[in-house]
């Protein structure tokens, strides 16, 4: 692999400024993760800390409701501070301290790697700002409040759309300026090599996990896996260990917001083109003049234009699956987890429980898909009232 | 000697930035007119792009105001090919790569060579990644422009060693924008620089002041102003032009000790 390539995609198109940072962020967790006092002091808090392993759970009422393959919820809502996130913030923020760093930058869009960031860098030490639109720090505006009480300094940019690009960028921009203490936690499977790497080996443990429980429970591997995709973090981390078994379709779903046949949607594999932005070379919404292109979801965590390299590389490939997801079908999928299972998920997951109500039932009874049940819902309730027309006084 | 030799070739270079289509096309041209009038040695050309990310918030905000206006890759070609019916000045593009990787690097280095840019720079294609980009880029005699930046260390002689056009010399950490100071060891890099190079270096990244450009031009062989160009289009708009012309002039004049 060079300069981090999956296949033609991924590289480390970055301001020149960066480049020695860089290779030696590269070089540090080429060495910290093979070393074993590193990993057990990972795991150690992936456990002790962040709650895991977490559950695999047989959503049996949603199984009869729908009548075909069993599903299974793979529960990373249930981790500390609720979402996928803290696998990788923990990760990130070890080596962040073994590179001498005092201090983490992070951007983030519903505020789940926000707060996740947060909380590792309270937990070890750090100080923490964090990048967030400003449109986002509106819709999300309880995170926000999250992140300050564990002691982050929040700032809201209104730079472009206002949303996880524009948050991005901004993150880079800051350390453009400010190597020398500071590590750029990026949040998701994306940006310039090592980050797709080292973000996906610290999700990857959500794979390892399920395979081993799936094959406890049932016997056999899942016909399917089920996540959300906006960069793509939590759904590299559930396909990763199932890439291998070929029999495993891994199913990735976008946000298409209003649909695809309108301009309002963030569905990038099903609508953009190859380009070159936030440090790779991926698949990203764009005009003819390769500006990048307003996207939107009513979810802040995948509404991005983008989507990791590595995505990129199982899409041209064929080895994954990528299906669009509406808005509509989004809350729908909200509501129907918390009557059917009292599960009230994070609306990016809500996708991945929409697309698994159409395609279960054409599945048969001996079969299983496991779902990556991403993030909780408790940021998203009040959004979702007011996408009902429902008046909450908070 | 290229045209980009050529800039060099007669005392300390000034280089000048404008955005294409900040405010329009026909503006832009103006004030690059004016520029040249006014002595700039070289001209760069900004191609606006959403997502600037090597940007501070002057050229950010140029950037929107060109698209918002309806500049266009397109238009940006149309502007080098009407400045460049006027005068023998190198003009070069500064773009991220996204459009550029849009257009189909044959049809962008193509369109280059017809409408007389002289070379690219593009902040987000490192050293690393150039291997797309640059043999295309010379077959249609384009150069890509290298940066070496305060943090490039070890990287400087490599880079140095394989430069075409001229060398951007980065002042400082961070984005583009007006500094009060910059106190990286730019003669240290530039003596690195020369070890292993003759391509001329310039620095930009911050310059402002004549004091500034004095000081820079001790080192270089050229000074590159943007930001502080771009404000004056930011707060004059279409009447930048006679604004632009003072400016550089004194800032010319500051870059080559008259």
């Amino acid at each position: 692999m060079t300069n981090g390539r999956f296949g033609d995609f991924g590289g480390q198109y970055i301001p020149e400024t960066l480049m020695n940072e860089i290779h030696r962020l590269t070089a540090e967790y080429e060495h910290y993760r093979n070393d074993p006092e590193f990993t057990a002091e990972l795991d150690a808090l992936l456990r002790g800390y962040a709650n895991r392993p977490s559950l695999l759970y047989f959503a049996e009422k949603m199984t009869r409701d729908l009548g075909g393959a069993k599903v299974y919820l793979k529960r990373e809502d249930l981790n500390h501070t609720g979402s996928h996130k803290i696998n990788n913030v923990l990760g990130q923020a070890l080596l962040a301290k073994r590179m001498g760093k005092t201090r983490v930058i992070a951007e983030t869009g519903a505020g789940q790697h926000g707060v996740a960031a947060a909380t590792a860098a309270a937990l070890l030490g750090l100080e923490c700002e964090i990048f967030m639109g400003r449109e986002d720090t509106e819709r999300q505006a309880l995170n926000v409040y999250r992140m300050e009480l564990l002691g982050a300094k929040v700032n809201a940019v209104t730079s472009g759309t206002q949303t996880l690009k524009d948050a991005v960028n901004e993150a880079m921009r800051e350390w453009v300026a400010r190597t020398h203490d500071t590590h750029y936690m990026l949040g998701s499977v994306m940006g310039p090599h090592p980050f797709p790497t080292i973000v996906r080996d610290f999700q990857a443990v959500i794979s390892k996990e399920a395979r081993e429980q799936i094959l406890e429970r049932e016997g056999k591997l899942p016909a399917a896996v089920i996540a959300c995709v906006g960069g793509g973090s939590n759904a590299i981390g559930m396909f990763y260990n199932f890439i291998g078994d070929s029999s495993v379709r891994l199913i990735g779903c976008e946000a298409a917001g209003h649909g695809i046949e309108t301009d309002k949607h963030a569905a990038t594999i099903a609508k953009g083109q190859t380009g070159v932005f936030h440090g790779m070379k991926s698949i990203f919404c764009q005009d003819d003049n390769g500006q990048i292109a307003p996207v939107y979801s009513i979810s802040a965590g995948l509404d991005y234009p983008g989507i990791g390299p590595e995505h990129a590389q199982l899409h041209s490939t064929g080895r994954a699956e990528y299906v669009p997801v509406t808005d509509d079908e989004s809350v729908d999928a909200f509501e129907y987890l918390a009557r059917t299972e009292g599960i009230i998920s994070a609306i990016e997951s809500a996708h991945a429980v929409a697309y698994a109500r159409k395609l279960v039932p054409t599945l048969p009874e001996s079969e299983s898909v496991i779902i990556c049940l991403s993030g909780r819902g408790d940021k998203d309730v009040a959004a979702i009232a007011k996408y009902k027309g429902v008046t909450i006084n908070e | 000697m290229s045209r980009i030799a050529k800039a060099f070739d007669h005392g300390k270079a000034f280089i000048g930035f404008v955005t294409g289509g900040d405010p329009t096309l026909d503006k832009s041209e103006e004030f690059i007119l004016e520029m040249l009038r006014a002595g700039a040695d070289l001209v760069e050309i900004g191609i606006p792009f959403s997502d600037p990310i090597a940007e501070g918030p002057t050229i950010q905000a140029a950037n929107i105001r060109a698209l918002a206006n309806g500049a266009t890759v397109d238009g940006c070609f149309e502007l080098a090919r009407r400045v460049r019916a006027k005068t023998d000045v190198p003009l070069v593009f500064l773009t991220y790569l996204n459009p550029v990787f849009r257009r189909g690097y044959d049809k962008f280095f193509a369109d280059c060579k017809n409408s007389g840019v002289d070379g690219v720079i593009i902040p987000d294609m490192p050293f690393e990644e150039q291997g797309e980009a640059k043999p295309i880029a010379a077959k249609y005699d384009v150069d890509v422009i290298s940066l070496i930046a305060p943090t490039s260390e070890a990287r400087i002689a490599e880079i140095a060693s394989q430069a075409a056009g001229f060398i951007y010399v980065v002042s400082s950490m961070g984005v583009t924008g007006v500094r009060s100071e910059i106190t990286t060891d730019l003669n240290a890099i530039i003596t690195q620089i020369r070890k292993v190079s003759e391509v001329p270096a310039a620095i930009g990244f911050g310059i402002s002041t004549a004091q500034q450009a004095r000081e820079m031009s001790k080192y270089a062989d050229g000074v590159i102003v943007g930001s502080a160009i771009v404000k004056l289009c930011e707060k004059y708009g279409a009447d930048a032009g006679s604004k632009i012309y003072e400016y550089v002039k004194t800032m010319k004049e500051a870059a080559a000790g008259s």
